[in-house]
């Protein structure tokens, strides 16, 4: 559509709102902006992130070292449980994170957006992309907070591994709001869902417990779950094992889990509509 | 500005049961107007302006909104319109004059202009002390304000408003209002809103358009629905039944009288003018030596109106029953009325 016919359309008020098509990807930042501002604002929420991963680490680490420690494959408790830990907070962080849609949908700030120029794609890959930012922020604290305990991470293994786990979260940020857009109409549904696959892709990574004390069976199903991949390559990553197969496998793994999430989260915005 | 031929919107609720929600509307809306679209909860009103706005894909039929079609180019319809839907559109952890601002980018506009635009729009609706208060600081009255400026960043030459005023405290509602229509007349804007209030829809509207059942059963001025479809009534006392039955003769020979009934000593009827009709009809009883000790001329609402096309009274399904999800009501009504 040509401007011309485009201003005569908007009218006297057309300077005003050119019809400027913005890229996708000012689009993207546009989204992820808005998004990050309350939590730059309030960091507070990032801090209360760190409770729960805190908890598990003061309360079940000792507890790890005291039954299993020995055993504990890559030597020192925590250069084994602490990536574990960063993996989980990316999980819980990140798996919740459409019940914030949830609530823009409830309240009408969803609707609002979707009547916008705004691409719908963008609204979502931007919600998802600014997963990252949190995640990081909180998986840092916790390695600079166990510093002090022990904990020696490799600093190129470090960094990898951050990015790493941003790759994951984007994927898991976009699977959780991708839920919270499908279940719109029960919005119980989004718990349950979140919950039941949650937990058993949690245990079934090794992230708390080594899986090589497990069953057999267990073993075999652990081997289908991309997150005990990405639980394998982080625990080589911070021990400076930067060449070691598990990262590629752990690389692949979050990638293929991003690119399903931003898929899949995508055709669901898509289709909202319907 | 809008134009639909047949637009309709089913929605399958399971294997065996499809809700119609919206059957077949056409209607067309001139630039400039200010229509009311009133029905009762679940009559498919924001169905149909969710369709409209491109929230919704329709099933069937054709709409053109603002020179764009809803199907092929919704991207154009939504560059061109504003929209306030039924909730609040402020997202409820930022702050007001960041969601202003972010709204004019979204519209292509810069970070500058959107920061002027975001304050003129305060000042417009009152706002201006509220640029760094959080959303959810705001009272009801103040959101629906900040709504209506979020839907006007780009003054758009067409605005939907979908049930602005549910909620809101009368004072609060007229107050909406008026900033509304002095926005009205300063953009030239034509405004599309869904209502349940029958009062909204009779002292603000220029036409109102009555859907039921998914479909526009009525399209006129509140005035031309009253005349054709309600009708003045007049209603008289007599000094007793003898008069009564007098007066009621009289009363038939008023113009485009029916429907007289006498009771007791009480005479109604529906006329063509009901507030000529009770001087007429006095000086004809006083001239006859008929004792009249009450008169009155009731002029219909548009529950009347409702009344006479579908024999039920909007006010049985008041604003008690409004569904903040407007899908689910539309659903949900649709059911009741299959």
């Amino acid at each position: 559509m040509s401007t011309t016919t485009t201003q005569e359309a908007v009218g006297v008020d057309a300077p005003l709102a050119p019809e400027v098509r913005r890229s996708w990807w000012s689009d993207v930042w546009l989204v992820m902006a808005r998004e990050l501002r309350p939590v730059v604002r309030e960091p507070f929420s990032v801090v209360f992130g760190l409770v729960q991963p805190l908890v598990f680490l003061a309360l079940f680490g000792p507890l790890l070292a005291g039954s299993v420690g020995g055993a504990l494959p890559g030597g020192g408790v925590w250069q084994w449980f602490v990536p574990g830990i960063l993996v989980m907070t990316t999980l819980f962080g990140t798996s919740t994170t459409g019940s914030n849609l949830q609530y823009e949908m409830q309240t009408g700030a969803h609707e609002r957006l979707l009547v916008t120029p705004l691409s719908r794609s963008s609204q979502l890959v931007g919600r998802s992309l600014k997963e990252m930012v949190p995640l990081v922020a909180q998986a840092l604290l916790i390695v600079v907070v166990m510093l002090p305990f022990g904990f020696r991470p490799d600093p190129v293994g470090t960094v990898l591994g951050l990015a790493l786990l941003a790759v994951l979260g984007v994927g898991l940020g976009s699977l959780s709001y991708a839920l919270a857009i499908a279940v719109r109409k029960q919005e119980w549904m989004f718990w349950a869902v979140q919950q039941t696959v949650l937990f058993p892709l949690m245990i079934l990574s090794g992230l708390l417990l080594p899986l090589e004390s497990g069953p057999r069976w267990m073993q075999a199903a652990a081997q289908v779950n991309p997150l005990r991949w990405i639980v394998d390559a982080e625990r080589a990553l911070f021990a400076g094992d930067l060449t070691a197969s598990a990262v590629l496998w752990g690389v692949l793994a979050a990638a293929a889990t991003a690119g399903l999430g931003l898929v899949v989260g995508v055709r669901t915005i898509l289709r909202s509509a319907d | 500005m809008i134009r639909t031929r047949g637009l309709t919107k089913d929605f399958v609720v399971s294997r065996t049961e499809t809700v119609h929600a919206v059957r077949g509307v056409d209607l067309d809306v001139a630039p400039g107007e200010l229509v009311a679209v009133l029905g009762p909860n679940g009559a498919g009103k924001s169905t149909t302006m969710r369709m409209l706005t491109t929230l919704l894909r329709p099933t069937a039929g054709t709409a053109t909104v603002a020179g764009a079609d809803v199907t092929t180019a919704p991207a154009t319809v939504r560059r061109r319109i504003g929209y306030v839907g039924q909730g609040n559109g402020a997202g409820h952890a930022q702050r007001v004059g960041d969601e202003l601002v972010v709204q004019g980018r979204v519209y292509g506009l810069d970070r500058a202009r959107a920061r002027r635009r975001a304050g003129e729009l305060l000042d417009a609706l009152e706002l201006e002390d509220l640029a760094r208060r959080k959303v959810t600081d705001l009272s009801g009255g103040q959101r629906r304000r900040l709504d209506v400026a979020l839907g006007l960043v780009h003054a758009p030459r067409l605005l939907f408003l979908d049930e602005p005023s549910t909620g809101l405290d009368p004072h609060t509602r007229a107050n909406l209002w008026q900033h509304v229509l002095r926005l009205r007349r300063e953009h030239d804007m034509t405004i599309v809103l869904t209502t349940h209030y029958l009062d909204e829809a009779d002292t603000m509207a220029e036409r109102v358009v009555v859907v039921d059942h998914g479909r526009v059963i009525a399209d006129d001025t509140a005035d031309g629905l009253k005349r054709d479809l309600a009708g003045d009534r007049v209603e008289l006392t007599a000094a007793g039944p003898d008069d009564a039955a007098r007066l009621a003769v009289l009363v038939e020979r008023l113009p485009g009288a029916r429907e007289v009934v006498v009771t007791g000593a009480h005479v109604s009827g529906r006329v063509a003018d009901g507030p000529a009709s009770v001087p007429a009809v006095v000086r004809a009883a006083d001239a006859a030596g008929v004792g009249v000790v009450a008169a009155q001329a009731v002029r219909p609402t548009l529950d009347d109106v409702f009344l006479a096309l579908t024999g039920r009274s909007l006010r049985d399904g008041g604003p008690a029953v409004a569904d903040p999800d407007e899908q689910q009501a539309a659903t949900a009504a649709g059911k009741d009325a299959a």
